[in-house]
């Protein structure tokens, strides 16, 4: 008989999970608790460096997925237990055993009214990064309120991030190129408009990165090098944002159209209850504790129980892949040795 | 000697091998927090005296970690002390604290 191997969570991590766990030849149960398969990336409209559509990536991994993967929809699990060497998940009222679980829980996007001096949630104008990204998918380009195309834009680097005061010291990572790419689409839906990017530091890691952050400079994306500290509305929705402009260090205020704070990754607080049952502790910034960041970064503490993606801190969509691949072959030692 | 009317400039460089690093070296032993500044300039943006002076808590540290000990301490004079700052850090510096040491470290020199 065939060992069967559960998966939480159907965000990259998961999908990518599930098909190497699938050739292995496991049966897969993967649970997702949307109504689609994708989580975070499939309300993307378009990805970091290189700009292809996020519908690419996730098509090109559900057409991947076979039938001896199960895949339940709007099924969030709600408990794990263990029993005699193996496990029990339940979710929406129907346990179902697993010799093995991986959990690609992934992350919660900073809830940015915590914020409160910002002004989202408050001011019309003041939006989130994954609220950019639908208004691309809608109509190709961001739309104030009133239905006008903005003429300025701000970008507000770190919300959620590098902030001890909302309790998110980390850096989020992904952020700095996001905005810069979200940066570029705005210059190239609106070529009148002026846009700006309050960075910290821009940290442009990955391959391709530091290329779009020249790509928006030659664009005429302007960068100002200090902090947002409050944003008050003025008179027709627009909003007033203040910040020192700290490489002439002076204080800096500007009204703008539109402000697109760039929420960092959070940890899932429905991952935590699952951590509890299966006695693994959280790291300091509250997502999964693997148990070697070096050397077994898909492991947990807990013995059967692996980890990928983004649900053990601020993932891109390749370290993501990379670590589903490893976490996918790690379960196959383990299922095999015994 | 023969004055052909040349002179030297005094030189505007950070010279860190002169620089008097006692003040930056006594704060950060009294208070840590004053070592975690990423240089945002949260302080300076919600600054009221900010606002009309240009007092800079951001620029004021700095000054004090290139030995500019002058410069910043009549800096710290500008400071109301009304603590706007302090709600505004990300890495939680004890801004008003640091205000305080410069300014004690003023009155034993």
């Amino acid at each position: 008989m065939s060992k069967t191997v559960a998966i939480i969570g159907g965000g990259i991590a998961g999908l990518e999970t599930s098909i190497q766990l699938e050739k292995l030849g496991y049966d897969v149960t993967l649970y997702e608790k949307d109504k689609a398969l994708g989580g975070h990336a499939g309300k993307w409209d378009r990805l970091f460096p290189n700009r292809r559509h996020a519908t690419e990536v996730i098509d090109s991994l559900t057409s991947r997925i076979k039938d001896k993967v199960q895949i339940n929809l709007a099924a969030t699990v709600n408990q794990i237990k263990r029993e005699n060497g193996s496990f029990l998940v339940e979710a929406n009222g129907k346990s179902q055993k697993a010799d093995a679980i991986v959990l690609t829980t992934g992350f919660e996007l900073f809830p940015a009214n915590k914020k409160e001096e910002y002004g989202y949630g408050i001011f019309e104008n003041v939006i989130t990064s994954a609220e950019l990204e639908s208004m691309f998918s809608s109509n190709g380009k961001p739309l104030m309120t009133n239905g006008n195309n903005p003429a300025k834009v701000a970008f507000i680097h770190c919300v959620g991030s590098r902030d001890e005061k909302v309790n998110r010291p980390y850096c989020s990572k992904v952020c700095c190129v996001t905005a810069v790419k979200q940066a570029i689409e705005v210059k190239e839906a609106i070529p009148t408009s002026d846009v700006y990017c309050f960075y910290m530091d821009l940290r442009m890691f990955g391959p391709g990165y530091e290329d779009l952050y020249k790509e928006a400079q030659v664009k005429g994306v302007n960068f100002i090098r200090g902090r947002l500290s409050e944003t008050s509305e003025m008179e027709g929705g627009r909003v007033l944002i203040k910040a020192e402009d700290t490489l002439s260090s002076k204080p800096l205020k500007m009204t703008v159209d539109m402000v697109v704070l760039m929420v960092g990754m959070s940890p899932l607080p429905s991952t935590e209850k699952l951590l509890k049952d299966l006695e693994i502790t959280p790291n300091n910034d509250g997502f999964v504790q693997v148990k070697d960041y070096h050397l077994e970064p898909t492991h947990t503490e807990a013995d059967g129980v692996f980890v990928a993606g983004a649900c053990t801190g601020p993932n891109n969509i390749t370290d993501s892949v990379n670590a589903a691949h490893t976490a996918a072959l790690e379960v196959h030692k383990y299922l095999t040795s015994e | 000697m023969v004055n052909f009317g040349y002179t030297t400039l005094p030189t505007h460089i950070h010279d860190m091998d002169k620089a008097d690093l006692g003040l930056a070296d006594s704060i950060s032993f009294e208070d840590s927090s004053f070592n975690l500044c990423i240089a945002c300039g949260s302080c300076t943006s919600t600054c009221t005296a900010g606002a009309f002076t240009n007092f800079s808590f951001r620029q004021m540290c700095h000054q004090i970690k290139r030995g500019e000990n002058s410069q910043a301490i009549a800096e710290s004079e500008k400071c109301m002390l009304c603590g706007k700052c302090t709600l505004a850090c990300p890495r939680n510096v004890n801004t008003r604290n640091i205000i305080r040491l410069v300014r004690k470290a003023n009155q034993t020199i």
